[in-house]
């Protein structure tokens, strides 16, 4: 096999929460599957993380929201996204998630949805899976 | 089948103490001895703070409140007082916590959401209006901010006519905990230090009575560190404080005596017990011996010890209750002084009022039925019990010692190691506990079919938040302009000369600058945390 380049993934934190446990520690599970990790640190705007992406050129756009706010909070990021006409992502949220929630984020452009207590092993496994390259 | 001869798995617990299957007098030798154990309410005080504790006076119960505007906070309040609580803990959105005014478009959305919305003094003056300080302690959790929102409840106090020199209370205005979990942080590292330091100094002179720190080693816990970390890491921060406000000239025994702590109790009875009875006797042993800390009081460990979300599960939630019983009795075994449990629906939703009524019932069926209170430190001299302890202080000195060769908490947490460390603490728990290794009931054992229970998030209200921006547009047009640049001004000119900012934030918040004025011409002159991502 050739050596293929790691797969690359931004995590971010949109808003004020500072729940930050989960988002680092699926940072490193993607670290340890072998993939490359960027992670923007807490309190992020829409239009920072879509920057961020723009300008990190990642695989993958991971957040992390356990306010409640997931929803708005990926509308606007999905804008910003769309304004930086960054595209191609395969687009993944985790947190405090609840299940009647995911139909409105896979419409906003939201490709997986991981609630909380998701085994760590199925976001490298999705993301294997899904990445588009 | 016979057992004989079968050999044993060894057993750690998370701190990574190994667990023998018997223990004798012998091991309590082995581990240090007895000399450590002492009488209750003396030095080093492994038995307790107090010589009677609960039998003089039972654990408070206090439970976290605020939400919505200052009037809607004003009216739970008085509900709670009217109902018998003699304390109020209060919890602020996170706008105000991370120093943003409500119309900041970084508080979109938040504004009231996890706790009361303070702007300006008119929101704490509304908040607490016609409550009697001296007879209601009030407990402010707020941190990055803190110099900001103490300065008005200051300003306050003295505007109602309550002397500073006797006002009690306390401000949890722990910043170290903040860079490592929960994240409310503003400034840089240093000038956030120096920020609590000015707090200490105004106290020490102005409000003694006042206490300006309460140490958290429970969101270090919760963020994942072991439960000897988090006694480790708590023990390095308060000294932190402590050697700060020393080098200002301020003397040991007054500044110990402000510091208070908070520490979470989840996994493992007896871990729990011993890291307590270690801990206290750790933090006299240290006041004393490295800082000539001359009154016993001054050397007291006082806590609030709470019964922790991170044990609970949203896997059979009705689990989680039994959870609470065992952490409160963990608790009381560990001679607290004030006593929270996480409701049984926390791990999935904001606490229904039967579920914080349960854990209510659970703290007062330990206190009046199963005779948690009937003496002082039931577990003193067992063999077990007092060799954990000693063993346990060993191995939370010797984590304090490794971070103190490594240059420092401040350092460590500046650079972002602490973080990382903990974090892969976290990672390692997750790992062990998806593996199977570490056990948890109904996550991956004796696991059910079951309908998971849905996720649910208080409404948010744009209406009352709406109401709020209104209220702080009115106020910053009724206010007077030229005494608000004036004193800004000098917050500015306090912080850029290396005064300590407090009378001046006072005098700004006193001309209702605002929460977010405040804190952005800080920012001016310390500019603003930049997280370093280390993993």
């Amino acid at each position: 096999m050739s050596e293929e380049k790691p797969v690359r993934v931004l995590v971010a934190k949109p808003g004020l929460d500072g729940h930050d446990v989960g988002a680092k520690v699926v940072c490193r599970a993607l670290m340890e599957a072998g993939m490359e990790v960027i992670y923007t640190g807490l309190r992020k705007s829409p239009e920072e993380i879509a920057q961020a992406a723009l300008d990190e050129n990642p695989d993958v756009l991971g957040l992390s929201v356990l306010s409640g706010a997931h929803v708005p909070a990926c509308r606007r990021v999905a804008q910003a996204l769309k304004e930086r006409g960054v595209e191609d992502l395969l687009w993944i949220v985790g947190g405090n998630i609840p299940r009647r929630d995911e139909e409105a984020l896979k419409a906003l452009g939201v490709d997986g949805v991981f609630p909380n207590g998701t085994p760590l092993d199925a976001v490298a496994d999705f993301i294997r899976r899904e990445v588009k390259r | 089948m016979s057992d004989a001869g079968k050999k044993i798995k060894p057993l750690f617990w998370e701190s990574g103490l190994e667990i023998e299957p018997v223990y004798g007098p012998e091991d309590v030798e082995a581990s240090g001895g007895w000399d450590g154990i002492g009488e209750p309410g003396a030095h080093p005080f492994t038995r307790g703070i107090h010589d009677l504790m609960y039998r003089k006076r039972p654990w408070t119960m206090r439970q976290y409140s605020g939400f919505g505007t200052a009037s809607e906070t004003h009216e739970r309040f008085l509900y709670l007082i009217k109902h018998g609580q003699t304390g109020l803990n209060v919890a602020f959105d996170l706008p105000t916590q991370c120093g943003l005014d409500s119309d900041d478009p970084m508080a979109e959305g938040e504004v009231g959401r996890v706790g009361m919305a303070v702007d300006s003094l008119a929101d704490v003056e509304e908040a607490f209006r016609d409550i009697d300080l001296n007879e209601i302690t009030v407990s402010l959790t707020i941190n990055g901010s803190a110099v900001a929102i103490m300065a008005m409840y200051f300003a306050m106090a003295k505007k109602r006519g309550f002397a500073l020199p006797t006002l009690r209370g306390t401000a949890q205005n722990d910043i170290l905990k903040e860079f490592i979990g929960r994240g409310t942080w503003i400034f840089p590292v240093e000038a956030s230090i120096r920020l609590v330091g000015d707090t200490m100094e105004f106290c020490a002179r102005n409000a003694p009575k006042y206490s300006p720190v309460s140490v958290c080693g429970y969101h270090i816990r919760e963020s994942g560190a072991t439960p000897a970390q988090e006694m480790a890491y708590g023990l390095s921060i308060a000294r932190a404080y402590l050697d700060h406000a020393l080098e200002r000239g301020l003397e040991a025994d007054g500044v110990a005596r402000g510091i208070t702590f908070n520490f979470d109790i989840f996994g493992n009875l007896w871990e729990q017990v011993a890291k307590f009875r270690a801990g206290r006797r750790l933090w006299a042993t240290i006041l004393k011996e490295t800082y000539g800390v001359k009154d016993p009081k001054a050397m007291r460990l006082r806590m609030i010890a709470g019964g922790g979300g991170g044990g609970l599960t949203i896997q059979q939630p009705e689990n989680n209750i039994m959870r609470g019983a065992y952490y409160g009795l963990a608790s009381a075994l560990s001679g607290t002084q004030t006593m929270a449990l996480c409701s049984y629906d926390e791990a999935y939703t904001i606490p229904s009022e039967h579920a914080a009524k349960l854990s209510l019932r659970t703290m007062q069926l330990m206190m009046h039925e199963i005779g948690l209170c009937d003496t002082v430190d039931p577990l003193a001299g067992s063999w077990f019990v007092e060799t954990t302890t000693n063993r346990m202080e060993a191995l939370i000195r010797e984590i304090m010692e490794r971070l103190d060769k490594e240059g420092g908490i401040v350092r460590g947490v500046a650079e972002g190691r602490v973080q990382a460390e903990v974090n892969r603490q976290a990672f390692e728990r997750e790992k062990r506990i998806q593996s199977g290794e570490m056990k948890k009931v109904g996550v991956n054992c004796f696991c059910e079919e079951e309908e998971e229970p849905e996720i649910e998030f208080h409404p948010y209200r744009e209406a009352e938040a709406k109401k709020q921006v209104q209220r702080l547009e009115k106020i910053r047009k009724e206010r007077d302009d030229a005494s608000v640049k004036k004193t800004l001004e000098a917050v500015r000119k306090a912080a850029s000369e290396g005064q300590n900012v407090m009378p001046a934030v006072i005098d700004a918040v006193g001309a209702y600058a605002t929460v977010g004025e405040v804190c952005g011409a800080l920012k001016e002159v310390f500019g603003t945390y930049e997280e370093p991502i280390r993993f």
